[in-house]
């Protein structure tokens, strides 16, 4: 089914349908309207205790590092452009440009991702504002770490989209084991992103608190051995997995689902833009 | 349940299915597994209904118990803390458990069937709204059967004020059950409601056109809008409160610069919309009835639709109607009173059209047409008292009195409940063939409605005459003893009301006379289908005509006849009847999220080794969630076709890959 009959699919109305509009979008569309309204429930919860803080509590100039957060900011959005590509290769139907255009959102969803790691740490550790000490500690976190919750959905949505490219077609060899392969394929995936984020997290960690590099890197190397070691072997096991074997069941047909996710991650970016502004750059003006 | 069961040929290709064994389609159409992993419309309305009467039952029972207390001065029936839970559980449980889920029972059985679909868009997505129902339904109501002193049912009131269900104020589980229940609920009404947004208006049969949609279908899309709009607020104010209680957060916590007004502008701008999302489905049903009963089309349908969705879109600006006394400014006051006075008109130009309709019509007085005609006169006492409340001086008299009590009975009971007894009598033939009897069916109607009045009507004087809500005895010497006492004589009237009805629904149910498909002479397509209704629904996509569509297709037959065999000629060489494959994932996935929820409300974290335990319980239930979902996923949205011959009996079934 991944040869002839593509080549007439109109990505843009489906006849099956009373409006032309595929289902799944619809259900995006009307899911994302629903997810509004949680952000702006949460993002009026911070702004209204910002207008009405409680007396000695945080100064937020003093708590945000404004660079990091517009480098991770920037990130995100470069992420959306490469989800956009992502789409328009699917629709396209050329599966390995879609594929790396996953690759590299998931790249970029997990540097935002780090960044906010490496942000929280700072916050409860440097700056003393943890969620349960103060009022804006406790909008802040839960604001970010709500979108930070969907930033991560999206990215193990990205993940296993990528995996499912790989689904032999029928009459492909391989289609037996398609199963048993999709399983540990995500495995691995889940788990290079996991040991990355803690290897890199902790690399960064001990340079900051190292007198010079060459120590702080040595000292890395060898506390962090096994992580690193685990996660290049996981590496290994992604490079495997993803070597040619013959027709895959992934082409324009998936592209509603492919565009359906990247309705989601592009939302989530556009939150982010939200909550930067309101909660970052307006105490700057 | 025979009716809705139907054998469907496998041919041996799919039974020697070529695909892992965990990945295989459960194929069961009768016994427990058929109903665990049913994706069908029907069987999944039906499940609904009966799971909202068993919670109405509690709910009632539970209702019983506060009139019985308050039956005379300083009873002692409940101690005041039962009281507390008594009165929490019952205003929790009729809203959430007993009439969201009778209105969504409704949904999923009616409304694909009034737009000519054969199921809704996404049938799993619908399993799994169901069990996550199902699961809210048991975090709400575990804390029964654990001990009081640390558990216990829910206590805080339906509306929870923060910060009286802080930690600082109730530090028992009890309110975790509350906050976790009501959080699945949503998610489960989240889902169901973009899966109907998008039936209606995708899956609507050829000549559906919007403007020809039946009102009850019409209702359920606003309604589903209202809860996806809605939901979220509730939502984040219940995942701060979390925080608050699980997390130390401040949100509502004074001491450190929290504001207990915020929780309460969070829940009301959730709490409004959600009293029309009680009474928009309700009527729905209403404008279907009582064109049906007077034999004439609905008067001034665009009328009637545009009301509806005006309706819904004040009712997102009239929240702070229910704040009035907290000292919000004038302005703010004056603005929320005016918005409140503004949503009367849209409502009033509905009751306008339902007599409009009965008016010169040729009334038939059958069971479903008594309910719905006490529906219009007592949801129009409810509204006027609501009207009164508009004016936020004679609210600040009337705020949390017996008079507000009497005031959303009148529109609850009287307004919603009705309608949906009438439903359940307008459509119990269609659902199962058989018939109530006249007799039985109208000595209920007038039983519930006299217990009903005699109830509720005192507490309007009761009100007026200083009795505070939520308080579980009175002195005798308030002047409020006799109109109590006839308030709970009149409760009791109402449960015998309610008894009788249920009794004759099984009595009905089981021995009930059997009547064929069209029984009332219906308008709406539902009505078109043979009794009981195929899986498939529709053996040819009707095609819509007129906005009454069964009725004029009664009135062209041979027109009909003639479009229907072309039609059925084209279906068959697209390939047959398309039906989804059942699924166990999304009961899956509600067990997950089920495991999680109980890990996040019912354990402690203290003492050791407590977070341990209670991380593990949660992790596991998000662990099982993901598994549900990944395989939902990987099992994909394939199906089955199947080929019907003339008299829609199954010839042919065959499989395929989408």
């Amino acid at each position: 089914m991944s040869t002839a009959a593509a080549a007439t699919i109109d990505h843009h109305h489906d006849p099956s349908t009373s409006t032309g509009i595929p289902n799944k979008k619809l259900l995006m569309w009307a899911f994302l309207a629903s997810d509004c309204m949680f952000f702006g429930a949460l993002i009026s919860t911070h702004l209204i205790y910002r207008l009405h803080p409680p007396a000695g509590g945080l100064e937020p100039k003093q708590v945000f590092a404004p660079e990091l957060t517009s480098f991770s900011t920037f990130i995100l959005l470069m992420s959306s452009l490469m989800m956009a590509l992502a789409v328009t290769a699917i629709q396209k139907g050329n599966v390995k440009s879609c594929r790396w255009s996953l690759l590299t959102t998931i790249f970029f969803g997990m540097i935002f991702l780090g960044c906010q790691v490496f942000e929280f740490t700072e916050f409860v550790e440097a700056k003393n504002m943890t969620i349960s000490n103060s009022l804006l500690g406790s909008t802040f976190f839960t604001l970010t770490g709500t979108h930070g919750c969907h930033v991560a959905i999206g990215v193990l949505w990205l993940s296993l989209m990528y995996v499912r490219s790989f689904k032999p077609a029928v009459g492909n060899p391989w289609a037996k084991s398609w199963l048993s392969h999709n399983l540990l394929h995500a495995g691995t995936l889940v788990a290079a992103l996991l040991l990355s984020l803690k290897v890199v997290i902790s690399l960064v960690f001990t340079l900051k608190e190292a007198p010079t590099f060459g120590e702080g890197f040595s000292y890395f190397l060898s506390h962090e051995f096994v992580f690193i070691a685990l996660a290049l072997i996981a590496y290994g096991g992604l490079v495997w997995f993803a070597r040619p074997r013959g027709a895959v069941q992934f082409d324009e047909t998936n592209a509603i689902d492919v565009e359906s996710m990247g309705l989601y991650w592009h939302f989530v970016d556009i939150v982010w833009i939200v909550i930067f502004t309101a909660v970052y750059l307006l105490e700057y003006i | 349940m025979d009716a809705l069961a139907k054998p469907a040929l496998l041919t041996k290709e799919e039974k020697a299915a070529a695909k892992p064994r965990l990945l295989a389609h459960p194929t069961a159409k009768t016994g427990l597994m058929s109903w665990l992993t049913t994706v069908d419309h029907k069987r999944i309305g039906f499940l609904y209904g009966f799971f909202a009467l068993c919670f109405f039952l509690v709910g009632g029972f539970e209702a019983l118990l506060i009139r019985t207390q308050l039956m005379v001065p300083n009873n002692n029936v409940l101690t005041a803390q039962q009281y507390n839970t008594m009165f929490t559980m019952h205003g929790t449980t009729m809203i959430f458990l007993a009439i969201m889920p009778m209105s969504a029972a409704f949904f999923n059985f009616i409304m694909p069937l009034q737009i000519g679909a054969r199921d809704v868009a996404f049938p799993r997505l619908n399993a799994f709204s169901l069990w996550t129902f199902v699961a809210g339904a048991i975090i709400l109501n575990i804390g029964w059967f654990l001990p009081t002193a640390t558990h216990g049912a829910p206590d805080g009131g339906w509306f929870g004020y923060a910060p009286l269900t802080s930690r600082n104020f109730i530090p028992k589980h009890s309110i975790d059950y509350w906050v976790m229940g009501l959080q699945l609920l949503g998610v489960a009404s989240i889902a169901a409601s973009l899966n109907f947004i998008v039936t209606i208006i995708n899956l609507r049969a050829p000549g559906m056109t919007m403007m020809r949609l039946p009102v009850f279908t019409w209702m359920t899309l606003v309604t589903s809008f209202l809860i996806v709009l809605s939901f979220p607020a509730i939502t984040i104010a219940l995942v701060e409160l979390m925080m608050d209680r699980q997390f130390g957060t401040n949100f509502f916590e004074v001491s450190n610069g929290g504001m207990p007004i915020l929780w309460q502008h969070l829940f009301w701008v959730f709490g409004h919309p959600e009293v029309y999302i009680l009474i928009l489905p309700a009527m729905g049903v209403i404008s279907e009835i009582l064109p049906t009963f007077s034999r004439k089309p609905l008067f001034g349908y665009p009328i009637v639709v545009f009301s509806g969705a005006c309706i819904g879109f004040l009712g997102f600006g009239v929240w702070s109607h229910h704040m009035f006394t907290t000292g919000m400014g004038t302005v703010a006051t004056a603005a929320f009173a005016m918005a409140t006075m503004a949503i009367a008109v849209p409502t009033g130009v509905k009751i306008f059209n339902w007599i409009g309709t009965i008016w010169g019509g040729h009334i038939q007085l059958r069971t479903p047409m008594m309910f719905a005609l006490g529906f219009v006169w007592m949801f129009m006492i409810g509204g006027l008292s609501g009207v009164m409340h508009s004016a936020a001086p004679a609210d600040a008299q009337q705020q949390d009195s017996y008079f507000v009590i009497a005031h959303f009975h009148y529109v609850l009971i009287g307004g919603s409940l009705f309608a949906l007894l009438a439903g359940i009598h307008y459509w119990f033939p269609l659902m199962f063939g058989r018939k109530v009897s006249e007799f039985w069916g109208k000595l209920s109607f007038w039983v519930i409605f006299v217990g009903f009045n005699v109830t509720f009507f005192p507490m309007h004087f009761l009100g007026l005459n200083g009795m505070p809500r939520r308080t579980f005895t009175y002195d005798s010497n308030m002047g409020w003893n006799t109109a109590n006492f006839v308030s709970t004589m009149g409760a009791y009237v109402l449960g015998i009301g309610v008894f009788i009805y249920f009794a004759v629904m099984v009595y009905t149910y089981l021995k009930g006379e059997r009547v064929g498909g069209d029984v009332w002479d219906g308008r709406t397509l539902e009505w078109s289908l043979p009794n009981p209704v195929p899986e498939y629904n529709y053996r040819v996509i009707p095609t819509v005509h007129a906005r009454d569509a069964w009725w004029y297709e009664k009135h062209h037959q041979e027109e009909i006849k003639k479009e229907q065999s072309e039609h059925a000629k084209a279906e068959e060489a697209h390939g047959g009847i398309h039906m989804p494959f059942q699924s166990i994932w999304p009961l899956v996935t509600s067990l997950g999220v089920l495991i999680g929820a109980i890990g996040i409300s019912a354990l402690d974290s203290n003492p050791a080794p407590g977070i341990h335990i209670k991380l593990a319980t949660t992790l596991i239930g998000g662990a099982v969630m993901f598994l549900g979902v990944y395989f939902w996923s990987l099992e994909g949205n394939e199906g089955y076709h199947i080929h019907l011959d003339e008299n829609g009996n199954v010839v042919e079934g065959e499989h395929d890959h989408h």
